[in-house]
């Protein structure tokens, strides 16, 4: 085992909390994240694999789902992005892609991204401050990515109008918390 | 004083009084008034000065289309200039103050201009300030902008927020007057997801200024009861206090929100406005319509004011101008002014009403076919003279009159994607028609239904049609049903100092003379007498001055046409089009692995694109950055230096067909690199000129992972992508950006290996031998930690590259720097990097500057014959291979104490200093400790023939001539044996 | 502008980035192509008042790149398609 300690996006040691009223803006940091991209000509034979591993159909362009190891949502065409809890599956990549094989490519980005829990009765209200998702129509399960203050970031949906997850690029983690935080101050 | 001309009834909480200020006098109002409505009842008319002429003026409006009643709100910093007192919500401790005056309002100096009118038609400035040229930017426009300004900026930083924000809707609702409620109700009922916006801070539009009755009851109170019912509606979006500024492609509106305006200052972390982007997918327009006034000689005088205007604040504001009021109408609404205020207790005087027909009335006196052919009053109305039917003059006594020639439906936002408006006979008045954007449909007095149940009924059925609604439509509640015929009457025969446009002081004899003058078109006119083109953009005056064009051209208003309209519908500030993205948060920021390490270091951090990148570590008793530098450079090459260098953009280039991609995207080949080989990678656009640098390690068969320039991450990524979907379609190959997945640090120096062995665990062989330059390798670090080790070199000195898990990225600097310790590792920053790689002659971003091509950078024979890659052919064009063309040089300055700077040219060590002798020009200069002298590299024509000659290096702007040697660029090290070593 | 992404629905313009015309899709052999060929193809394009097929790559989004028919007169859109199943046909 390696002596390194790791530290979060925002540069703390213990993920970061902020509310505001009823809505509470977590960092997650225990999140380990591959993408998986199928290779060419062997696109369904990717997403049979894949459903084996999530234990459900492979999400459709603009959705998540979840299995009981993993959850997945659709970043490209014949493109997904996996997650699994960090403990115990750091090495999401490599797992996943022996599972894959030559089936699809798989990435490491657990740590491109940022991740935060947004979580209340109010969501809706901040994220519209946010980004251009059609919250009117932002039902559990749907997952798009979209651009918070020039941030490409992807937004799920995990409880329609109750909890989204969202993931930045980690690097702008500051900058991201920073937009989140002030919309919950103007919109809340 | 008390509110004198407050009247009984209203919608304002009279059981609330506001103090405010006006030209620091205190007044009082209540909750619901305006800060027009609380000074008319106060007995203030004037509340401004006119644009050109200083003429006082007072409202002409009760709304947003105002031109006169222009005031600064506020003071200090949140000052803010041409806000109209018309709009203006009244909140306790409300300061305003009147602009374009002075040492006061009620004495003007400028008003001097007013005298001078004869000389300041319009075309006054294009014609006086001609002459001298040079007089016009430093003494002709300070004057002019002085003298006939706005109000005034507080040059103070806004120390307000703004915010912007996204809704979507099926149906939006623009204008909540009988029409848009009824469409909301009708939409709202339906179950749509709907919003309904409107620019005041109470839903109902004219329903509040009437007081005639919807349904049993008065408007007011349907509107009120229809908003309430609205409001339990969870589809239904209420967005009172917001104006729709514009109608963009595809259905999506701009709408700002005034958050705050009403209060003092914005509550703690809200904003003061928001710019909401709206997504409808059909839009309702029911912006309802403007009164257009009569144009006659001393139109403008406080107290002048447009009849539904007076109505509207005697009925929803309690508030007259005055006790004694006239009314100069051409049509029946006119009449409904009077008979309001005469309920209410004011006193009518008479109604002028140009139809000879004129209805009589038993309550007050009509003069039937009269006209109001001048007026008296200098700071605010007294008398008015009338030219009766039998051709006699009356003067009539009167604080305020108003004024009716009918209603302009509000076309704007059907015209904001260059529609234009079609004309109504029976109106004479432009309604919306042509191409209205697409998804946009008009109801109610914008689209000509100037009755309430008009509005109400084509309000509904606009909602139904919008949705597709089908089954009955329900039934429309009572309401006055007015027939809605209207005959012109623009301005009163003979008159010439008859204001058209009231706030940019554009008269009836302006227009004339423009016609005179040639200027024939509406543009023109516009453009030459300033017709509406002031804050107002002539919501009230466009009109008057296109009947006149028409009629001195012989023309039908339809054939003169209107101006082009455009957003905003009404002044929007500019900070609410900024939003957030202010000073720091600009932009984005981007903060490398080893940010909160290099902050705790007392790094000096440099922006880089969005990067924050430390630039150099100061240490104590360093007191100029160049001895930090150099001291970086000196030590990295005499022991080992660490320098983060995450920000390299790193692309993920997976699949089959992986090699043969990279073959293609670049010049050089790729095909034959083994795995866990790591090869220089140049790019070429497809002109052959170099894109970007950068490295491709192959980690797997499969496998490459793709290094960019800082500044190109982004443009490489696209331009790989339109490769691979575009020119490659069948190709297996799957991208995917790693750039901020992994911290990647430059550890360089003769010690970087000795440093590393710490830190490697030991069953990675890092030797030369099992880890030559060049070699890459996925290896563990600090005991199990996965990671990545790359053998290469942008300092020129034994180097490696480490990457970790970004998480893990603080934790390996910090161990770098205790196991380092015994080297007196030394952390560098981004101006040892470029000192470096200077020193070595490694092209840059400098050197790679879109002009350049592979043959300029020494690189001509990398660009493979053998195989075809994205700019290979047209590379071989011969303007791009001629035989003096320009190749990178190293250029050393014969005394070592002069200055080589970037952007100097390179001329022949004699002869002449000119662009037909230019040799060359230098791309990066810094100063090398390692050779104790300034040094360059450059382009030079025919570089690579010509070492050791000596030029002279010339910067006429900073007058700099220095002697230089043409040397190799590869100061340091030119046989390479060190990154070998 | 509002680009209806063939696999994505509605998305508004300010996602992608423009990459040109989509001639630049038609690159010419380079076994075949004259130096005429090549200097078209950098070089010349068409600049029509009406429809026009062009690229935008949806950098905001998932990145694909899309072929959209547009009126430069009206920014009607017509047509969207991905690029690469246009480039594979």
């Amino acid at each position: 085992m390696h002596d390194l300690t790791p530290i979060t996006a925002l540069g703390g040691s213990a993920a970061r909390v902020d509310s505001v009223g009823d809505v509470t803006l977590t960092e997650v940091p225990d999140v380990a994240l591959a993408s998986v991209a199928a290779r060419r000509r062997q696109e369904a034979a990717c997403a049979q694999t894949l459903e084996r591993l999530l234990g459900t159909a492979v999400p459709l362009p603009g959705y998540a789902a979840e299995g009981a190891e993993y959850a997945a949502f659709w970043t490209g065409p014949d493109q997904w992005m996996l997650s699994a809890d960090f403990n115990g599956y750091e090495d999401v990549a490599a797992r996943i892609k022996a599972e894959v094989g030559d089936r699809a490519s798989v990435t490491e980005q657990t740590d491109a991204w940022v991740c935060f829990d947004l979580v209340g009765g109010r969501i809706n209200a901040v994220l519209e401050l946010l980004c251009n998702v059609d919250l009117t129509r932002f039902e559990t399960g749907r997952a798009t990515r979209t651009s918070i203050h020039h941030l490409g970031c992807y937004v799920i949906s995990t409880n329609a109008g109750q909890s989204v997850r969202i993931l930045g690029p980690r690097a702008s983690a500051d900058s991201l918390h920073h937009a989140i935080t002030t919309a919950m101050a103007s919109a809340l | 004083m008390t509110q004198k001309n407050r009247l009984n009834g209203g919608q304002i909480d009279r059981d609330t009084t506001l103090s405010f200020t006006f030209d620091g006098k205190h007044y009082k109002g209540h909750p619901g008034d305006t800060l027009a409505s609380a000074l008319l009842a106060n007995n203030v008319r004037l509340m401004g000065r006119s644009f050109k002429y200083h003429r006082p003026r007072g409202p002409l409006t009760a709304g947003s289309e105002e031109p006169n009643a222009i005031v600064e709100l506020r003071s200090g910093a949140r000052q803010e200039p041409n806000t109209r007192a018309t709009t203006a919500e009244l909140f306790d401790g409300l300061s305003a103050t009147s602009q374009n005056r002075w040492p006061s309002l009620t004495f003007d100096a400028m008003a001097i201009n007013d005298r001078l009118s004869n000389f300041l038609t319009a075309g006054f400035y294009y014609k006086t300030f001609m002459w001298p040229a040079a007089f016009w930017e430093k003494i002709y426009e300070p004057i002019i902008r002085k003298a006939a300004g706005l109000g005034s900026l507080s040059m103070r930083a806004d120390p307000d927020t703004y915010d912007k924000g996204f809704r979507h809707c099926d149906l939006l609702i623009i204008g909540a007057g009988p029409a848009g409620l009824n469409a909301a109700l009708t939409a709202g009922r339906a179950g749509a997801q709907v919003i309904l916006a409107d620019e005041d801070f109470r839903m109902g539009g004219r329903l509040n200024a009437e007081t005639y009755s919807v349904a049993d009851m008065s408007g007011a109170d349907w509107a009120r009861q229809t908003v309430a019912e609205l409001a339990t509606l969870s589809n239904v979006r209420l967005m009172p206090r917001t104006t729709v500024i514009g109608a963009f492609d595809h259905g999506i509106y701009g709408a700002v929100k005034r958050v705050s305006d009403h209060l003092a200052t914005p509550a703690a972390g809200k904003p003061r406005q928001i710019l909401w982007r709206i997504y409808a997918k059909q839009t309702l327009l029911c912006a309802g319509a403007t009164e257009r006034p009569i144009a006659f000689d001393n139109n403008d005088r406080p107290g002048i004011m447009l009849a539904a205007s007076l109505r509207a604040y005697a009925t929803r504001w309690a508030a007259t101008p005055a006790q004694r009021v006239a009314i100069f109408t051409n049509n029946d609404d006119g009449h409904r002014t009077a008979r309001d205020l005469q309920a209410k207790g004011v006193k009518i005087a008479a109604v002028i009403d140009t139809r000879q027909d004129a209805a009589r009335s038993y309550d007050y006196e009509v003069l039937q076919g009269a006209q109001v052919v001048d007026t008296k009053g200098r700071l605010g109305l007294t008398f008015v003279e009338v030219k009766q039917a039998d051709g006699s003059i009356r003067t009539v006594e009167c604080g305020a009159l108003g004024v009716s020639g009918g209603w302009n439906p509000n076309v704007h936002l059907t015209c904001h994607q260059r529609g234009r408006p079609t004309w109504n006979d029976s109106l004479a008045a432009f309604v919306p028609g042509g191409t209205l954007p697409p998804g946009m449909s008009v109801a109610g007095a914008a689209n000509g239904d100037l009755s309430t149940h008009g509005a109400l009924k084509s309000g509904a059925e606009a909602a139904r049609k919008a949705l597709g609604l089908k089954g009955r439509a329900p039934a429309v509640p009572q309401a006055e049903d007015a027939p809605g015929t209207q005959t012109p009457f623009w301005y009163v025969e003979g008159c010439s100092r008859a204001w058209l446009d009231q706030q940019n002081d554009v008269t009836v004899k302006d227009v004339k003379l423009s016609h005179q003058e040639g200027f024939r078109s509406v543009e023109h006119l516009k453009r030459y007498t300033t017709l509406g083109m002031a804050t107002d953009q002539g919501k009230t005056s466009n009109i008057g001055g296109l009947a006149i064009m028409a009629e001195l051209a012989g023309k039908s208003i339809p054939e003169v046409g209107t101006t082009i309209f455009r957003p905003p519908y009404t002044p929007t500030a500019i900070g609410v089009l900024a939003g957030r993205m202010r000073g720091k948060e600009f932009h984005p920021t981007r903060l490398t692995p080893s940010h909160v390490w290099a902050k705790e270091r007392g790094a000096v951090f440099v922006e880089v694109g969005n990067w924050l990148r430390a630039q150099w570590f100061p240490l104590p008793g360093e007191t100029h950055w160049r001895q930090s530098v150099d001291r970086e450079v000196t030590a990295t090459r005499a022991s080992v230096g660490v320098c983060d260098c995450t920000t390299l953009g790193k692309i993920d280039v997976q699949g089959s067909d992986a090699a043969t991609f990279l073959n293609t995207v670049y010049c050089n080949g790729f095909a034959k690199l083994a795995v866990g080989k790591t090869r220089y990678g140049l790019m070429l656009r497809e002109d052959g000129i170099a894109m970007d640098d950068g490295t491709a390690a192959r980690l797997a068969e499969d496998q490459f992972v793709v290094t960019t320039t800082t500044a190109n991450a982004g443009r490489v990524y696209q331009h790989m992508e339109f490769v691979r979907q575009c020119l490659m379609p069948e190709a297996d190959v799957q991208l995917i950006s790693t750039t901020e997945a992994w911290a990647q640090y430059a550890v360089a120096g003769p010690n970087s290996r000795r440093l590393l062995q710490k830190i490697v665990d030991p069953d990675h062989d890092i030797s030369n031998e099992g880890f030559p330059f060049m070699a890459c390798a996925n290896i563990t670090v600090c005991g199990g930690l996965r990671a990545r080790l790359f053998r290469i070199s942008f300092s020129g000195e034994l180097a490696f590259e480490i990457a970790v898990p970004s998480r893990y990225g603080d934790a390996l600097m910090r161990r770098l720097m205790t196991e380092g310790e015994e080297f007196d590792v030394t952390p560098y920053g981004t101006e040892a990097l470029g000192v470096m790689r200077i020193e070595k002659g490694h092209a840059a971003g400098n050197e790679l500057n879109g002009t350049t091509t592979a043959l300029n950078l020494g690189m001509g024979r990398m660009v493979s014959k053998s195989k075809d890659s994205i700019g290979s052919k047209l590379s071989e064009r011969p303007g791009l291979n001629e035989a003096d063309a320009l190749m990178q040089v190293g250029l050393r300055p014969l005394s070592a104490e002069d200055k080589v700077t970037a952007g100097g040219h390179l001329m022949k060590a004699s002869g002449l200093v000119d662009a037909a002798h230019d040799q060359g020009y230098v791309t990066s200069a810094a100063y090398s400790p390692t050779l104790g002298r300034m040094i360059g590299l450059g382009f030079l024509k025919d570089g690579g023939n010509r070492m050791g000659e000596t030029l002279r290096l010339v910067s006429p702007v900073t007058d700099l001539t220095v002697e230089v040697e043409v040397v190799s660029a590869h100061f340091v090290d030119p046989e390479g044996e060190r990154v070998r070593a | 502008m509002i680009i209806n992404h063939p696999l994505l629905g509605p998305r508004d313009s300010a996602e992608f980035v423009y990459l040109g015309a989509a001639a630049l899709m038609d690159r010419p052999d380079p076994e075949t192509a004259s130096a005429e060929d090549w200097h078209d193809y950098a070089y010349l394009r068409d600049n029509p008042a009406g429809p026009h097929r062009e690229l935008w790559f949806h950098e905001g989004g998932d990145r694909s790149i899309l072929i959209v028919t547009r009126d430069t007169t009206t920014h009607e859109i017509t047509g969207v398609e991905l690029a690469r199943e246009v480039a594979s046909k």
